[in-house]
């Protein structure tokens, strides 16, 4: 039988995710903030990581936004195949997101037009919405994450030589977290998207934001990739708050496609210490289902 | 209650620039009095305006400090549910013109450019770094607020608001030396 995905299913767990993840940050985020503080012997970087997990606490406590920037929303909807989807699926998306901004008392974060219209739409509307198939049959979930702008900002795109391999990876990635780290409000999950295209490359970091910190890759290669890339991170002592200590990242993520010969596309996605993302079951999968398992290309 | 309210230096706002002369990059302060939120749209028509008054600061901001944010709305009985620092960088454009015509302070995240350090040492201005991402954490040191100007701006108008006990470091100090140096 054909499973079909329909607009309101989509708009509802929309809907239903926002003021959860404004408000509640991620379990694995949360763990790795505790454990950076307990590591941490840099007094400016502790008192960073202090205040973040008391600001979780307070957060969750009181219902109150963890971050004042409650972002764009960005809802990626993930189909395998056997799985109908009609072209209106995300219809009700902005709907949804401007009663949950409205009713949660989120700040409304959006401007009409980024040179046209700057003024705000009101509503933080229009969504970010894109589709995105997967060899699997009969599945379908949708990831929804609420980016903030300081940490988006501080992202980047290289198209690298094939020649500076993984060295000029390295590099540039130390390069970005030295020059922006500090605006992305660290400790850093750092999105990375090696290969593609160059319109496709960026849409691979922001995707990899979606596997919990506390989950190695699937394939060992890439879990060695984000090993070496993590230790580079780190070693540049940047720190919480980018005022100095241990943990300038909790993780980064890595997902990985072919290119042309000519190519070594290279996006860096800053996530920032509020990493605020979910990914929601739809079809095909158990309840309690977590996230990409290293098939995010 | 935590590291950074140990030791920390207690100052009240306005701030008066002898205060701020003994201040060094990394210090940590407890900030009491009143703060102005301005950000990106506002920083916009706060200097055209500026401009046409010939320097003169409008809204009462001689002597003031601003601090880069765009709050949520109240909430939890608080005048903001979430309140925090916006990247300091994007106001680089105005800070120095604003020392100048009288702003003491800044309060933001991450770096500032030459132009800014270079207007901290001429005027004996301060910028200070509030921790970004403890947006619930600091709306609970704010206990009022209210709107000066550019109320249409939404979420990035001028706001006049008072805060207790803010926790910030000293970013840039008035010899320049700044706290992103430091680690």
């Amino acid at each position: 039988m054909e499973t079909i995905i329909s607009k309101s299913q989509v708009a509802r767990a929309v809907y239903t995710a926002i003021p959860k993840l404004a408000c509640d940050l991620p379990a694995d985020i949360k763990a790795g903030l505790i454990a950076a503080l307990e590591r941490e012997d840099n007094p400016r970087g502790r008192a960073v990581l202090e205040q973040l997990v008391e600001n979780a606490r307070i957060a969750h406590e009181d219902h109150v936004p963890i971050c004042q920037d409650t972002g764009t929303v960005w809802v990626s909807l993930e189909v395998g195949s056997g799985v109908l989807v009609p072209a209106d699926v995300f219809a009700d998306v902005d709907d949804a997101v401007a009663r949950a901004y409205n009713e949660a008392r989120l700040r409304k974060s959006v401007v009409h037009d980024a040179i046209l219209d700057r003024v705000n739409s009101g509503d933080n509307t229009p969504a970010f919405c894109d589709i995105h198939p997967v060899d699997k049959l009969g599945v379908a979930r949708l990831h929804v994450m609420l980016k903030g702008g300081g940490s988006d900002n501080a992202s980047r795109v290289a198209m690298l030589v094939p020649g500076a391999g993984m060295q000029g990876i390295v590099d540039e990635l130390v390069r970005c977290v030295c020059e922006k780290g500090a605006n992305a409000c660290p400790p850093l999950v750092v999105g990375v998207g090696i290969g593609s295209t160059f319109d496709k490359v960026a849409g691979l970091a922001k995707r990899a934001l979606m596997r919990p910190v506390d989950e190695p890759a699937a394939d060992p290669r890439v879990r060695a990739v984000e090993e070496e890339l993590l230790e580079a991170v780190n070693a540049t002592g940047v720190g919480p708050g980018g005022l100095g200590g241990r943990t300038t990242a909790l993780a980064v993520r890595v997902a990985t496609a072919p290119c042309h010969i000519a190519a070594l596309p290279l996006a860096i996605n800053m996530g920032c210490s509020a990493m605020r993302r979910m990914t929601i079951p739809l079809a095909g999968y158990a309840e309690g289902h977590r996230a990409i398992e290293g098939d995010a290309r | 209650m935590n590291a950074i309210d140990s030791g920390a230096i207690r100052l009240a706002l306005p701030l008066e620039r002898a205060a701020l002369a003994g201040l060094h990059a990394g210090d940590t302060c407890l900030l009491t009095g009143p703060l102005y939120t301005l950000r990106d749209a506002g920083h916009v028509r706060l200097m055209t305006e500026l401009e046409a008054a010939d320097g003169t600061l409008p809204y009462g901001l001689d002597g003031q400090a601003i601090f880069y944010a765009g709050p949520t709305p109240s909430a939890a009985g608080r005048p903001f549910g979430a309140v925090g620092p916006t990247t300091a960088s994007r106001m680089d454009f105005a800070a120095p013109t604003l020392h100048r015509a009288g702003v003491v302070a800044t309060v933001g995240k991450g770096r500032r450019n030459p132009e800014v350090r270079a207007a901290c040492i001429e005027t004996g201005s301060v910028y200070f770094v509030a921790c970004g991402g403890a947006a619930a954490y600091l709306a609970k040191c704010v206990a009022s607020s209210e709107t000066v100007a550019y109320g249409d701006l939404g979420t990035e108008a001028l706001r006049r608001i008072e805060v207790v006990d803010f926790p910030v470091f000293v970013g840039i100090d008035v010899r320049g030396n700044d706290v992103y140096d430091l680690i």
